[in-house]
């Protein structure tokens, strides 16, 4: 445990001794204001989150890979990753650190968030059940984007090509489950393969979270969603370290 | 204290290191010589446990490099070759990560880092970021990393690289005050080191230990300075 618990710490503090963790909290809070005003929030004449929410795995597409890259290229490409790893800490371990590290700095960002519910609890009488389902799945959804984050960082030297290749598959991830994409492939493909897709897509499991349908279905899929990528990124990680 | 044997590791077609076996007893300090690209650091990052080998094994404190990686990691302190570091933290931080990862806590880390950080002579800069030390700090940031848990066998990759002749000075009594209750292995470009410090000297080219002798025994038998010895090893293939 001393493995993971160093690691988690450094991560966690390395963020906010560089700039990037103030360069990220300032341009996520922006947008998650401002996108759900310029969306209607206050033509909708609805005391909720909705529209907030709606709009956060959009953010999250570009956001948590930003967040993620760093993770392991940085290490390689700097060398530090054969001092981590020549010290006492396993590759599982490190993974880890790294993983809850990161994880915990987006639910900063997740709670930093509190003027929009501060709002909405000021304007009307909203459902807070609601939103804490909302929470909830948001933050299960950055796990996930983050695990993928995570295999792609494990994956090559360069932060960049990491940003990409994370950017692309969480978008896959999302898109594949929206209505506009599936009534487009209902031309082409069959309907089993139709509802494959959909469920396998971050988005259907996302909906129904934060619509305060807490179903264990769903619940798993985005916790199996993080255990497949981190294992993924232990192997990567275990295979390539010294290449 | 440290067992090699046959250890052997290959990038694509090319054999890095090539069957090499040796042995290092408590109180050695064996000198690794050789021109670069011969091995040298490969052996040491697989006895670091952070190269896996392709074949053969090593003991360190009688532990298996493979099969018990991680008490092999906490019985080595190990200077990487650049010593590497994390730019961004400081001194003090980067330390005290070092005591979490090794599990010193509470007054054992204490006394540690109050032995170590004049030992290595980096209390002027210890609540300094690294990223702003100059290259000579920084190895001292590596070495005092390497020794913080006080461990019976050390592995430095150059130890004295980039350091201004006094530095050089200081490290290496260093070393030799720490030698008599440990391993060591280290690996040097500079032969006047091997002759100063070093207790046995292996010379190692293209993968495969050519000579492994003391630093006087290989003087006499080459009757030479021990940079003549080195060029006529290491050159003149066949005249070993």
């Amino acid at each position: 445990m001393n493995g993971f618990w160093a690691v988690f710490k450094r991560e966690l503090k390395a963020y906010f001794s560089t700039p990037v963790a103030y360069v990220f909290l300032v341009i996520f809070l922006f947008f998650a204001g401002y996108l759900p005003f310029r969306e209607g929030f206050f033509e909708l004449r609805q005391a909720d989150l909705n529209l907030f929410f709606q709009i956060l795995p959009l953010l999250f597409i570009f956001m948590v890979p930003s967040t993620a890259m760093r993770l392991w290229a940085e290490e390689r490409r700097t060398g530090s990753i054969e001092l981590l790893l020549t010290l006492p800490i396993t590759v599982p371990q490190a993974v880890l650190g790294k993983f809850f590290a990161a994880w915990a700095f987006l639910a900063i960002a997740l709670v930093l968030t509190f003027p929009l519910p501060a709002a909405v609890f000021y304007l009307g009488e909203p459902d807070p059940g609601l939103i804490i389902a909302g929470y909830l799945a948001s933050f299960l959804m950055a796990g996930g984007f983050l695990a993928i984050g995570s295999f792609f960082s494990a994956l090559t030297k360069n932060q960049v090509v990491s940003f990409i290749l994370s950017v692309a598959a969480c978008g896959i991830l999302v898109y594949a489950g929206m209505p506009s994409t599936l009534e487009y492939l209902s031309d082409m493909l069959p309907d089993s393969v139709l509802s494959v897709i959909e469920s396998l897509s971050i988005q259907i499991h996302y909906d129904s979270l934060r619509r305060g349908v807490i179903a264990a279905a769903d619940a798993a899929y985005f916790l199996i969603l993080i255990a497949a990528w981190i294992y993924a990124s232990m192997f990567v990680v275990e295979e390539r370290k010294a290449s | 204290m440290i067992e090699v044997q046959q250890l052997t590791r290959r990038f694509g077609p090319i054999v890095a290191v090539d069957r090499i076996s040796f042995n290092v007893q408590k109180g050695d300090i064996l000198g690794f010589l050789g021109p670069n690209g011969a091995g040298k650091s490969t052996a040491m990052k697989m006895l670091a446990c952070f190269l896996s080998p392709d074949s053969g094994t090593a003991t360190v404190c009688g532990y298996d490099i493979i099969r018990q990686s991680l008490q092999v990691r906490r019985s080595i302190g190990y200077l990487a070759e650049n010593a590497p570091l994390y730019p961004e933290m400081t001194v003090a931080g980067f330390l005290h990560f070092v005591c979490d990862a090794r599990g010193l806590k509470g007054a054992v880390r204490r006394e540690a880092i109050e032995r170590i950080v004049p030992l290595c002579s980096i209390q002027n800069v210890y609540h300094q970021t690294i990223d702003t030390l100059s290259k000579g700090y920084k190895r001292r940031v590596g070495l005092a990393q390497a020794l913080i848990h006080n461990p019976p066998v050390l592995i430095l990759d150059e130890p004295t690289d980039g350091l201004d002749p006094n530095q050089k000075h200081e490290v290496r009594q260093l070393i030799l005050k720490m030698a008599k209750e440990k391993a060591i292995i280290i690996s040097t470009h500079i032969l006047e080191e091997v002759e100063q410090i070093c207790t046995r000297a292996i010379i190692i080219a293209r993968g495969r230990i050519l000579v492994d002798s003391t630093p006087q025994k290989l003087q006499q038998d080459y009757r030479g300075t021990l940079e003549e010895v080195f060029r006529k090893i290491t050159l003149g293939k066949k005249t070993a």
